[in-house]
């Protein structure tokens, strides 16, 4: 049963983590940008599990655990906590507007199937089809993170590219090695962490959390 | 596992957990010295193994040091070590004029053990992901030092560094994936596919596709942290702000030590195409890098901001000496990261110290550095004929080797690099005159500036521009031949 429904459940869960990727990018409000960046990493954890069984790897049974504390509940935890000690009640403003977001998007995907494609063929892996849309969730996050103006959707941009490449890792080499998941997880908390008291002293500083001030420093 | 190596790395790891508790003492600028000095010692015991008895791996595998990596740890060690020493009168002054409190002395003690902890881990690991997760680690230690000022531009130039590094980084995440999943192909799942010695065996066996689409996410990823054209806007903004001893170590070692993660990757991308694709790349980089930033020297008033594009100037030259390959153009490429390295964080000392006396660092408010304190403004000017390329200094060796191979083997690039060459030439000397001779308007500093690091660089830069000895020279013989 498993062995048969398991690859198709992965493509899907795949399909639903870019869709997931898209509804970042056209989100304004900030508290459903953090929720649907939780729901990114649930099914990150969902599809890692899953891949777990299917291959019987134990270690990303381990890395499926670590998702679920870290990018299910921690993560989000620390965001929202963020966001009620700030006290923001803006919505999120892009530079460019959705639809034209959407539209590049669209052609990021694009890309990220071509460049993905030859290697995909090497992959030996149930679940190779998904490298693209590891690639293109990674792409789209790039892009979350250019078109945003406010420093908190830049940070939950910064974190969902990390899920992209997590996801990549899972699809098409069944994850890293433990030792190096475990150090890049800790270092994506870190980050987190240093973030959250940045965009503090930005505030201080600035009064404004919109990194469009920081363009003092230029070229003369 | 050799003793020595494991002090390399215990010594600075121990510093940052002892300064985090006690970075705030007045002595704690010791400290921090005897921390760096005794990985500088096991540093250079390391050597002395490594030459008498070859390449050593160590912890199962994890650790490795050959003649490549062994010469840039006994860099790395010595120039933070001489930072350290450096560092003690100057963040002095810089808690007298209170730009800096007591937990921020501390936070900055601390994370300068780190971030050497991590630099020194990237150099001798033999894992490619740990490679990745040390250097996003090093970022993360001097992201906070960078913003250390809590000033409106050191944070906007925290933020940039941090974002952009970040987003570089996360390429070169995509890039070691990639790297993971050639090599499991051949090597089989586990961490053995991602250990350099593993890989380095069976480099040819590896698929030519995968490896070039890693190769490039690598470069742009690393490339980042090197500060090539055109990812290289955070790197003046981070050099400017941050503190000085930072800047130094920003410069001098981070930037070699993120070009010789690029260097390992090469080497193996190199064995597994057989056309020269990854050092076409590392030229095209390299030679944008080096115009550019010769480009923009002549528009910069900041003193720091100026010698940080110097910095990508030379990363450039640096990154095409290494695309040419060949045992000269290596060669001269580990020569001009040793004394690029050397000469700027010298620089960077007088620099720093300029603009203390001072108090800015607007290059047309400093004149006569030279009148007031003789050391400052003679270091300031021999450092900048250093770093220019002027003989009788070890960079006018390096650059010499650089230019002479690329009229033998690249001849259209050499008109290119001689011009922005002397571009650059034309715009520091220019603007660095004044600064040491004219009427002064510097003040004398509190406390004696510690000048013996950057006369040392100095010194040494100079030996090696006048006479490089028998075992060095072999030594980096050695080390070019492993890059090819």
């Amino acid at each position: 049963m498993l062995q048969h429904f398991g690859p198709q459940v992965i493509n899907l869960l795949a399909a639903v983590l870019l869709l997931l990727a898209f509804a970042m990018l056209s989100q304004r409000r900030i508290l459903s940008l953090i929720n649907l960046f939780a729901a990114q990493g649930f099914v990150l954890f969902l599809s890692t599990a899953l891949v777990a069984a299917l291959t019987d790897q134990k270690h990303l049974y381990v890395s499926a655990a670590v998702t679920l504390v870290l990018k299910v509940t921690l993560l989000p935890w620390i965001l929202h906590r963020l966001i009620r000690r700030l006290n923001v009640k803006w919505d999120v403003e892009t530079l460019i507007n959705i639809p034209t977001t959407m539209l590049v998007g669209i052609l990021l995907v694009i890309l990220a199937f071509n460049l993905a494609a030859p290697i995909s063929q090497l992959a030996g892996t149930v679940t190779r089809s998904t490298l693209g849309i590891a690639l293109a969730s990674m792409l789209l996050s790039f892009m979350m993170m250019i078109t945003r103006s406010k420093a908190v959707p830049q940070v939950i941009g910064f974190l969902s590219m990390e899920n992209g490449l997590f996801f990549a890792a899972t699809a098409a080499v069944y994850g890293m090695p433990m030792v190096v998941e475990l150090g890049v997880a800790l270092d994506v908390l870190v980050a987190a962490l240093i973030l959250g008291i940045f965009i503090f002293e930005i505030r201080e500083r600035f009064d404004t959390l919109d990194t469009r001030h920081l363009e003092k420093l230029k070229e003369h | 596992m050799p003793i020595e190596l494991l002090a390399l790395l215990l010594s600075p790891l121990a510093g940052s957990a002892v300064l985090a508790l006690v970075g705030h003492r007045p002595r704690a600028a010791e400290v921090n010295a005897v921390f760096s000095s005794l990985s500088f010692a096991a540093a250079a015991v390391l050597v002395a193994r490594v030459i008498e008895s070859g390449p050593l791996v160590a912890l199962g595998e994890q650790l490795f040091v050959d003649s490549l990596n062994v010469f840039l740890v006994a860099l790395t060690a010595f120039v933070a070590m001489t930072t350290s020493f450096f560092s003690r009168p100057y963040m002095r002054v810089e808690r007298d004029h209170r730009r800096v409190t007591g937990p921020g002395m501390r936070l900055y003690h601390s994370m300068y053990q780190l971030f050497s902890f991590t630099m020194l881990l990237v150099l001798t690991t033999n894992n490619l992901g740990v490679m990745w997760v040390a250097m996003e680690a090093a970022t993360l230690t001097t992201v906070l030092l960078v913003a250390l000022y809590r000033t409106h531009a050191s944070l906007e130039a925290a933020w940039k560094y941090f974002i952009l590094c970040g987003v570089g980084i996360a390429q070169a995440l995509f890039g070691t994936i990639l790297v993971y999943f050639a090599a499991e192909k051949v090597l089989g799942p586990g961490t053995g596919s991602l250990l350099w010695t593993h890989l380095d065996a069976v480099k040819t066996e590896l698929q030519p596709t995968v490896m070039s689409i890693a190769f490039v996410f690598l470069l742009v990823g690393y490339g980042t942290k090197v500060g090539l054209v055109p990812l290289h806007n955070w790197l003046p903004d981070a050099h400017a702000e941050g503190p000085t001893p930072i800047s130094a170590v920003l410069s001098g070692l981070l930037l070699n030590v993120a070009l010789y993660a690029l260097i390992r990757c090469k080497v193996i991308t190199d064995g597994a195409l057989e056309r020269p694709f990854a050092s076409a790349l590392l030229m095209g980089f390299g030679l944008v890098s080096v115009v550019v930033a010769a480009f923009f020297l002549s528009r910069q008033r900041d003193v720091k901001r100026m010698f940080a594009y110097s910095s990508i100037e030379h990363m450039g030259l640096i990154t095409f000496a290494f695309g040419m390959g060949g045992p000269v153009a290596s060669f001269a490429g580990l020569l001009h990261m040793t004394v690029h390295s050397l000469t700027k964080s010298a620089i960077f000392f007088t620099a720093g110290h300029a603009a203390q006396q001072t108090g800015t660092q607007l290059m047309e408010n400093i004149r006569g550095l030279a009148q007031v304190t003789p050391t400052v403004g003679w270091g300031l000017m021999l450092g900048t004929v250093a770093i220019l390329g002027m003989p009788p200094f070890g960079v006018f060796a390096s650059e010499f080797l650089i230019l002479t191979t690329t009229i033998a083997v690249q001849p259209w690039a050499a008109p290119v690099l001689l011009l922005s060459l002397g571009v650059s030439f034309a715009a520091i000397f220019g603007k660095v005159q004044p600064l040491v001779f004219g009427e002064p308007t510097a003040a004398r500093l509190p406390h004696p500036p510690a000048l013996v690091p950057v006369f040392t660089h100095l010194a040494l830069v100079l030996m090696l521009g006048l006479f490089i000895p028998p075992s060095l020279a072999d030594w980096y013989r050695q080390a070019a031949r492993l890059i090819g």
